[in-house]
């Protein structure tokens, strides 16, 4: 019997084999144990954060097979057979992803709580629509909540960020476009949200 | 979250068995949006929890079936709000799965799984009311077909025997063209549970279909045959009234942290007269077109 009482058999871990940031995997985990808890605890990367745990936060936002998901809402062992990119995966060769560069370079990130989670959806929204429209831009985050409310900047920088044309061999680049103001031309809420767009 | 011992059977056989020997201590996962925050917060604590996403037998595809669609059990949202069929003769369904939780949450959430969860606030079940959809099971006693309407009974509980689980959904033929749209209101825009969720279709022959949800225990399904919403002619205030006598099986309950049940009523009436139109424009531009 394990501390909580429970036969050790129900206990036992499972071995899945994961690539995790381009890394080949093989980890033994616990069946109730999710994908954010091995990939901070087993794996140290602390860079997912833990936060709501019911999926209204998007803090422990994770690309799998290049899907944005929960990885408080998925266990590990869904993974198995999986490639996970964390936000410590985005930066590649010692330098910023366009999206690190341009929430840096437009004052997105506050407190910074929020910016791993956010860093991730951006990029499976860019992944999907290269070019998004700021609506694209509000829906594709729309899972993700800021509490210091830097919604403004942060949805700036990933307009930034689709701004900017990778060149070979450069996934980031310091000259950041100069971006007209927010004009306040935000959509006001409809009551039924669901019309066509 | 209480340990549990984790199966992964790769038929359906196997799941079904493991479903029926587990009885109450047996969970099935399939995008697991809703299950692992029950499994976290101890509303439930299973021995055993079936992953169904190796069952070859289950599939995340959306097959085109005896003049309509079948959705596989292991389908997500966001792949149904984007299936060109499903927008074009079921754009309710693909407007209701669009708004589901978060992108997050539609790309590992399911159809199936919704429906099991039975939430009387789930965005897609007006959707599949208004339309008529079969529900397709398999248990220990082999396969049967239920009725959307005949599903669902309560927040959580649905006419599934012990042992059964869902293969897919079907979507039955539309019998004319029809006009169809699911509209909500929520608290806030962006990711947020519905205060009310409704869908509505009119259709050629006159008839209207209009599901609403988060007014009572489980979302409920009413229609017109006198073609008076389905008139484009008619005056407002027959509509209003019509639908009023429609909605009077809505009981909101006034427990809800969401809204308070005479606001939930007062817009379940906005909406339903907005997705009328909404409704009647789309069958009308879909004869133009």
């Amino acid at each position: 019997m394990t501390a909580s009482g429970e036969p050790s058999h129900v206990t036992a871990s499972h071995r899945i084999d994961v690539t995790v940031n381009g890394r080949a995997r093989s980890i033994d985990v616990a069946p109730h144990h999710t994908l954010l808890e091995v990939l901070r605890d087993d794996l140290g990367l602390t860079g997912t954060k833990e936060c709501c745990l019911v999926g209204e936060c998007g803090a422990c936002t994770v690309l799998v097979d290049d899907v944005s998901v929960d990885s408080c809402l998925m266990f590990a062992l869904e993974a198995d057979g999986s490639s996970v990119t964390t936000v410590e995966g985005l930066a590649t060769g010692g330098r910023l992803h366009r999206l690190q560069q341009a929430f840096l370079d437009t004052g997105a990130v506050q407190c910074g709580f929020c910016i791993p989670g956010q860093l991730i959806a951006a990029q499976a929204l860019l992944a999907d629509t290269p070019n998004p429209s700021r609506a694209e831009v509000e829906d594709g985050l729309a899972g993700n909540l800021c509490r210091c409310a830097g919604y403004e900047q942060i949805i700036e920088a990933v307009l930034a960020a689709a701004s900017v044309t990778d060149r070979p061999g450069e996934p980031a680049t310091t000259e950041m476009p100069a971006r007209t103001p927010a004009t306040g031309d935000r959509a006001s809420t409809p009551d039924a949200s669901v019309a066509p767009q | 979250m209480r340990a549990f011992a984790y199966e992964r059977p790769t038929s359906l056989g196997d799941a079904i068995t493991l479903l029926a020997e587990g009885g109450s201590d047996a969970r099935l996962l399939a995008g697991g949006t809703d299950l692992i925050i029950r499994l976290r917060d101890g509303s439930i604590a299973p021995r055993t929890v079936v992953d169904l996403k190796r069952i070859s037998e289950l599939d995340g595809e959306i097959a085109e079936h005896d003049g309509g669609l079948a959705i596989g059990a292991r389908t997500v949202m966001t792949a149904i709000a984007a299936d060109p069929r499903i927008r074009r003769d079921y754009e309710a369904l693909a407007e209701g799965a669009a708004v589901v939780g978060s992108v997050q949450i539609r790309n590992r959430a399911t159809l199936a799984g919704n429906i099991c969860n039975a939430s009387p606030a789930a965005d897609t079940a007006p959707a599949l009311l208004v339309y008529g959809a079969r529900v397709v099971v398999a248990g220990p006693s082999g396969s049967r077909t239920i009725p959307i309407d005949a599903f669902f009974v309560r927040s959580g509980a649905t006419t599934l025997a012990n042992g059964e689980l869902v293969t897919s959904i079907e979507l039955p033929r539309p019998s004319g063209r029809q006009g169809s749209v699911a509209v909500r209101r929520t608290r806030r825009r962006g990711h947020d549970l519905a205060s009310v969720t409704l869908a509505c279709a009119v259709g050629e022959d006159g008839v209207t279909r209009i599901a609403y949800g988060s007014l009572g225990p489980r979302p409920v399904l009413v229609w017109d045959e006198t073609g008076v919403l389905a008139d484009p002619s008619a005056p407002e205030a027959a509509k209003t009234q019509l639908l009023q006598t429609l909605f009077t099986g809505a009981s909101p309950s006034p427990r809800s942290m969401r809204a308070s049940p005479d606001y939930r009523l007062a817009m379940l009436r906005v909406l339903g007269l907005r997705a009328v139109g909404t409704a009647i424009e789309r069958l009308a531009a879909g004869a133009a077109g």
